[in-house]
């Protein structure tokens, strides 16, 4: 059995579970209609304005930034593999690759990118 | 392959996603037993002798509610959100060695779903993709509160990834496989990577905690500022799913981190008591849920004692703390390795 | 056998899922199709016994590129349906550029040569370790300047989305 298969298998098992609870609680539970019931949980005044709306960029820089840092540990995985074998050499090569994104993380924090206001 | 070995493998895949159920279902109930022993109470108790059938009623209470949805929801995203969670938090229980192998009628048959060789990175994605679930069920319920708190969610997900995926490559460096079975293998025999990456392991345990969104770390969902957080708009088996995912996912963290620090299936003089071979692989996996069940412990425990971090400070902690940290230990342990293991 | 039934499956769910990226009106549904369609490539990764790259294939697109787009279209409030109507200029530079890279892709797969590959599950190229050999020994140049790269991406990240308050 390949390990696409098994993969395949397990998908598919947790897809089962997870219609099965679905279904089974569409088949037991209650149902009434109710207008009020469509309304946002707030605190009982009727919201204002849209809840899809414009949010703080903040959150959007964190997210280019695990970008950058997420490729960058994905480089060095297969470097982790083999380190032992690479010796000094291959040290030295990541070591370079790692103070350059150093400076990123740096230059970031120094903008004051990492600090949340 | 043949029949009996593929026979095998789908009753393992069953067995192993019902038993994860099955541990949420109780985490559940020792969640509330240990709160109550933290506040000096009894804790459920009415539900069969210690509450041991609360879990039971509890599920049953889930399928039995009503469920409803926002007039202006997303229909099929909100559907999707807790969905998704649910099925990301099962799939993860496909890489991690459960135990060595047993030997059934002359052939042996191992304890893991599938023994891959990038089996860490494997982990690792499944994680990564583990924020959709609640950013899409937070976004589909047309919430601001639900928005926020899933915003916040994956803010806080993808930010403790990173230092987390640092430390996996430093165990990594040590072993030189990727395949969790490897690496639980190499540490038998007390070499457990507890001892050679202390930094890397609490690296890993902070950022488990902040990846099930646990508090300290549970600002997705504290109700004090934002209701329920992401699933305030949830009902029913909807709200199930994402409350059983945090303890599924608690679960799986436990087992990532008793296979990768704590020797996984691993005990004290696992090979000199002469037992049989199926004994041993029993006992193992006997150890490996005893560590499992100190680690979901150690979740309990943190939870009543640290009070809830701030936003700014749940961020400044992640990428001016952790992350500096795990660099660093990075880069100590390939220079470690160059002098003294070569 | 199996594989075989797998590989079209995957490929229908990829195509399916592609076209509906064009297709669906909200654009965080695009962005949910498109996750799906990079989990269904990574699955012809793993038919092709390239697991790293069909893990590093998730990671990357699936978990953190996609969480930015899907950051971008729910933060910055891009789900209005209907809302891109775009000039007829725009449209017409659009249907070029389209239209050029469909020309260069006909012209790739024309000109090639299609083989018959070996059975895939004997390659070992994709494995990690002789990925990481490669890369470390033959590539060891452009996986540097990679981090250059890297860095400059995140400089100007940083420049574009924060402004000094003084």
């Amino acid at each position: 059995m390949s390990s696409l298969s098994l993969f395949l298998t397990v998908f598919l098992t947790g897809i089962v579970l997870v219609v099965a609870g679905l279904g089974i609680a569409i088949l037991l539970a209650p149902k009434s209609f109710n207008l009020q019931k469509g309304e946002p949980y707030e605190c009982g005044i009727i919201t204002h304005g849209t809840s899809w709306m414009q949010f703080k960029a903040g959150y959007y820089l964190y997210a280019i930034l695990y970008l950058m840092f997420d490729v960058e540990t994905i480089f060095l995985f297969p470097w982790a593999t083999i380190v032992r074998d690479l010796g000094y050499q291959g040290l030295y090569s990541i070591l370079f690759f790692i103070v350059i994104l150093g400076l990123g993380l740096a230059y970031a924090w120094k903008k004051n990118v990492l600090k949340w206001d | 392959m043949d029949i009996q070995f593929i026979l095998y493998k789908i009753i393992l895949i069953v067995a192993i996603l019902l038993l994860s159920l099955m541990v949420a279902m109780y985490s559940t109930l020792a969640e509330r037993k240990v709160a109550g022993f933290f506040q000096d109470r009894l804790g459920p108790n009415r539900a069969g002798i210690f509450g041991l059938l609360q879990p039971v009623a509890d599920g049953l209470k889930l399928f039995m509610k009503e469920e409803f949805m926002p007039a202006n929801a997303d229909k099929v995203l909100y559907i999707m959100g807790p969905s998704l969670t649910m099925l990301v938090a099962l799939l993860s229980s496909a890489v991690i060695p459960w135990g060595g192998t047993l030997i059934i009628a002359g052939r042996e048959f191992a304890l893991q779903v599938a023994d891959v060789n990038i089996g860490v990175l494997y982990v690792f994605a499944v994680v990564s993709i583990g924020v959709y679930g609640i950013m899409i069920g937070g976004w589909a319920s047309n919430n601001k509160y639900a928005l926020m708190g899933s915003v916040r969610a994956a803010s806080q997900m993808i930010s403790y990834e990173l230092a987390m995926s640092m430390s996996i490559v430093t165990i990594v460096m040590t072993t030189g496989s990727l395949s969790l079975n490897e690496i639980v293998t190499q540490q038998q025999g007390m070499h457990w990577n507890v001892f050679t990456q202390p930094i890397g392991f609490v690296v890993f345990l902070i950022c488990a905690f902040a990846e099930t969104n646990r508090a300290p770390f549970d600002l997705p969902e504290c109700d004090s500022e934002l209701i329920g957080g992401y699933h305030t708009e949830y009902s029913s088996m909807k709200l199930g799913f994402y409350l059983f995912s945090e303890y599924i996912n608690m679960f799986i963290s436990s087992a990532m981190i008793a296979s990768l620090y704590f020797g996984g299936y691993d005990f004290p003089f696992m090979h000199d008591m002469g037992l049989s071979h199926n004994m041993v692989t029993l006992m193992g996996t006997a150890a490996l849920f005893l560590k499992i069940t100190f680690f979901g412990f150690l979740f309990m425990w943190i939870r009543w004692t640290l009070p809830r971090f701030r936003y700014d400070q749940l961020m400044r902690f992640g990428w001016k703390g952790l992350m500096p940290w795990a660099i660093a230990n990075m880069v100590l342990t390939g220079f470690f390795y160059m002098l003294f293991k070569k | 056998m199996l594989s075989l039934y797998v590989f079209f499956f995957l490929s229908a769910v990829t195509l399916v899922s592609a076209v509906m990226v064009l297709l669906s009106k909200k654009p965080i549904h695009s962005v949910l199709y498109l996750t799906l369609t990079f989990f269904t490539l990574a699955g012809h990764y793993i038919m092709l016994n390239a697991q790293f790259l069909a893990v590093v294939h998730i990671i990357v697109y699936a978990g953190a590129i996609m969480v930015l787009f899907l950051f971008t279209v729910m933060l910055l409030n891009l789900n209005i349906e209907g809302e891109f109507q775009k000039s007829t200029v725009m449209k017409f530079v659009a249907a070029i550029a389209g239209g050029m890279i469909f020309l260069v892709l006909i012209g790739t797969l024309k000109s090639f040569d299609v083989t018959t590959v070996g059975d895939p599950s004997m390659t070992q190229i994709g494995l990690v370790k002789n990925l990481g050999k490669t890369l470390y020994s033959q590539y060891l140049m452009p996986f540097e300047l990679s981090s250059i790269l890297f860095l400059s991406a995140m400089v100007g990240a940083v420049m574009l989305g924060k402004k000094d308050k003084n």
